[in-house]
């Protein structure tokens, strides 16, 4: 379905170390909860926060006798996933038990997909805010089933366990070792993030767990074969992501430039402290002991039925984001910037419409999504409609306002809402083109300022100083250009 | 294939069940004379043959994505040794 990927071509960002040069390799799994109402292999609620175990069914508790049965929404949902990561669909894929013993896992086991997962080798494309795109391969993605939860500060001596989130469907998405430093790896989640949350298949929530990332980074000498890698397990935030790896490429290197190996071994990061210790080394590492599980048919879907899901995919970011720059003429980086949520490229949508799209991107980048930010309010709750911000726009471009006045406008706009179009006659923001009034201004600054005019005569550059003056003697409401050049008729330049 | 002593071990402390050292030979035995019957069924030639996943030829049954259980956290945790505000209580664990 699709083609191998090259070996990545690109700059090589190296870590300079005390004996020399080295790059380091990462590579990432990822779990990211299917958006469903109901669990993976049972009618429990997926619902966040609940009372302590009141989203559990007898199969969640393993209670015996129970038995799992597939909710066809999350096959749905991994399916849909795996076409966005341009990706093998697996008509026929299995389940297997993948066996270990943890309070928060009553079953003893985690119902997953070892051999064969529903999704295959894709890719993922990946642009950094250098300019450089690179590729990501994709290993494969197979479901499971998410664990409970162990609460261990509420006593003493025993931890508090709670199976609400046992049993909710994951997608464990692996990427190949494609990623050369952090902020490949960054960039490379946050892409994929804003692709599950496009399709709608994972909402993206890392604050609640809801996609994690277990981190493999091992460190080597340009040009030869991978090292031995750690694997650092749950990081939650794209920000610990690549701390994570600054730190762990550091430690990893400090040991090979004394002489010493890397242990291959299982970390955690400590967000508190910056850095990564042993959780578990390879010696202690947990037999899973794989096997079918008998209590599961095989997974089987037919392929009239992954095209019809094909057909009805949304447009994705990638496409969204060639689209913004062919049809509106936006700049790269600025259609990258409004693909990265589906919501913010709505909103330009609706605010281009019909309008000028680079002058709709300005708007909506640089005031709008600037002072959302500063508010910490997202595009959802923008106090400033898309109706109104292109109301605005329009206002610019029949020439009723300046663009100083626009930014005041706006402000209004954001404070106290209403309709701009209105607000600009009642409050007689609009912009003076009558040359009468601005002639009377630049009288004015020309009578306060003889010596300026005296300047002038020999320094043309000035002249903006001038226009200035007159701008700001109308309350901002003179139309520039005309200020210009009634200006540059009474000074004579 | 056959199995030793501290493969015999590490089998029972993976199941977490309790071997004592006197058990493990005879566990050993038991566990060879497994191995050498499935010894036996490798020397069938099953190359291309699909694995069996069922006697009759049915699919995997699916339901919908509709909540219909829960809600009873009280008959979660009745069997438990130990609960409080229906959490289960459990020996302290942390890796």
């Amino acid at each position: 379905m699709n083609a191998p990927v090259p070996p990545p071509q690109r700059s090589r960002k190296l870590i300079k170390g005390a004996t020399g040069d080295w790059e380091v390799v990462i590579g990432m799994e990822i779990h990211a909860q299917v958006t469903s109402q109901a669990k993976l292999f049972s009618g429990a609620s997926t619902e966040f926060g609940g009372e302590p175990n009141s989203h559990v069914s007898f199969v969640d508790a393993a209670m015996p006798g129970m038995l799992p049965v597939i909710n066809e929404e999350c096959v749905r949902q991994a399916i849909r996933t795996g076409l966005g990561l341009r990706a093998k669909i697996n008509l026929k894929s299995t389940f297997d038990r993948k066996n270990y013993f943890y309070p928060d896992l009553p079953q003893g086991y985690q119902i997953s997909q070892y051999k064969s997962p529903i999704v295959g080798e894709g890719e993922v494309t990946v642009d950094m805010p250098d300019g450089e795109t690179i590729r990501v391969g994709i290993e494969r993605l197979h479901l499971e089933q998410d664990a409970g939860k162990s609460i261990h500060d509420l006593h003493p001596s025993m931890s508090f366990v709670d199976l609400n989130r046992s049993g909710v469907a994951l997608m464990e998405i692996v990427s190949k070792p494609d990623m050369r430093s952090a902020e490949e790896a960054k960039a490379y989640v946050a892409k994929l993030r804003t692709i599950l949350r496009y399709l709608g298949t994972c909402d993206g929530d890392m604050e609640k767990g809801n996609l994690r990332a277990d981190v493999n980074v091992s460190v080597r000498r340009p040009g030869e074969p991978f090292g031995t890698r750690c694997e650092i397990k749950n990081v939650n935030s794209i920000r610990f992501i690549g701390q994570a790896i600054e730190y762990e490429a550091r430690r990893q290197i400090g040991i090979l430039e004394d002489g010493g190996t890397i242990d291959q071994e299982t970390r955690l990061f400590d967000p508190v402290k910056g850095e990564t210790r042993s959780m578990r080394s390879k010696e202690e590492a947990h037999d899973y002991r794989y096997f079918p599980d008998p209590d599961l048919l095989p997974l089987e879907v037919d392929q009239a039925y992954v095209d019809e899901l094909a057909r009805n995919l949304p447009e994705l970011p990638d496409a969204k984001k060639a689209r913004f720059i062919a049809d509106y003429g936006l700049s790269p980086y600025d259609a990258g910037v409004l693909v990265a949520e589906r919501a913010s490229a709505d909103f330009f949508e609706a605010v281009a419409k019909g309008r000028d799209g680079k002058t709709a991107a300005n708007w909506v980048i640089n005031e709008l999504f600037g002072r959302l930010n500063r508010e910490g309010h997202g595009i959802e709750d923008s106090p400033v409609s898309a109706d109104q911000l292109g109301a605005i726009i329009d206002l610019i471009g029949e020439g009723t306002i300046s663009g100083k006045i626009a930014k005041d406008l706006f402000e209004i706009v954001w404070t106290e809402g209403g309709n701009p179009r209105e607000i600009v006659e009642k409050r007689g923001m609009k912009q003076v083109t009558d040359t009468g009034a601005i002639e009377a201004a630049i009288d004015q600054v020309i009578a306060a300022h003889p010596d300026k005019v005296e300047q002038v005569k020999a320094k043309p550059t000035l002249l903006g100083w001038f226009v200035g003056q007159v701008m700001k003697a109308t309350g901002g409401k003179a139309n520039p250009q005309a200020a210009n050049e009634l200006l540059k008729a009474r000074l004579d330049i | 294939m056959t199995v030793d002593l501290d493969t015999v071990r590490r089998i029972a402390r993976l199941a977490r069940i309790a071997v004592s050292d006197e058990e493990l030979p005879h566990l050993r035995g038991e566990l060879n004379a497994i191995l050498s019957f499935v010894e036996q069924l490798n020397e069938v030639d099953v190359s291309g043959v699909e694995p069996m996943t069922s006697v009759t030829p049915m699919t995997m049954k699916k339901r919908r994505d509709v909540v219909t259980d829960g809600g009873y956290p009280e008959l979660i945790v009745k069997n438990a040794p130990a609960t409080e505000d229906n959490f289960f209580l459990v020996p302290k664990v942390v890796e």
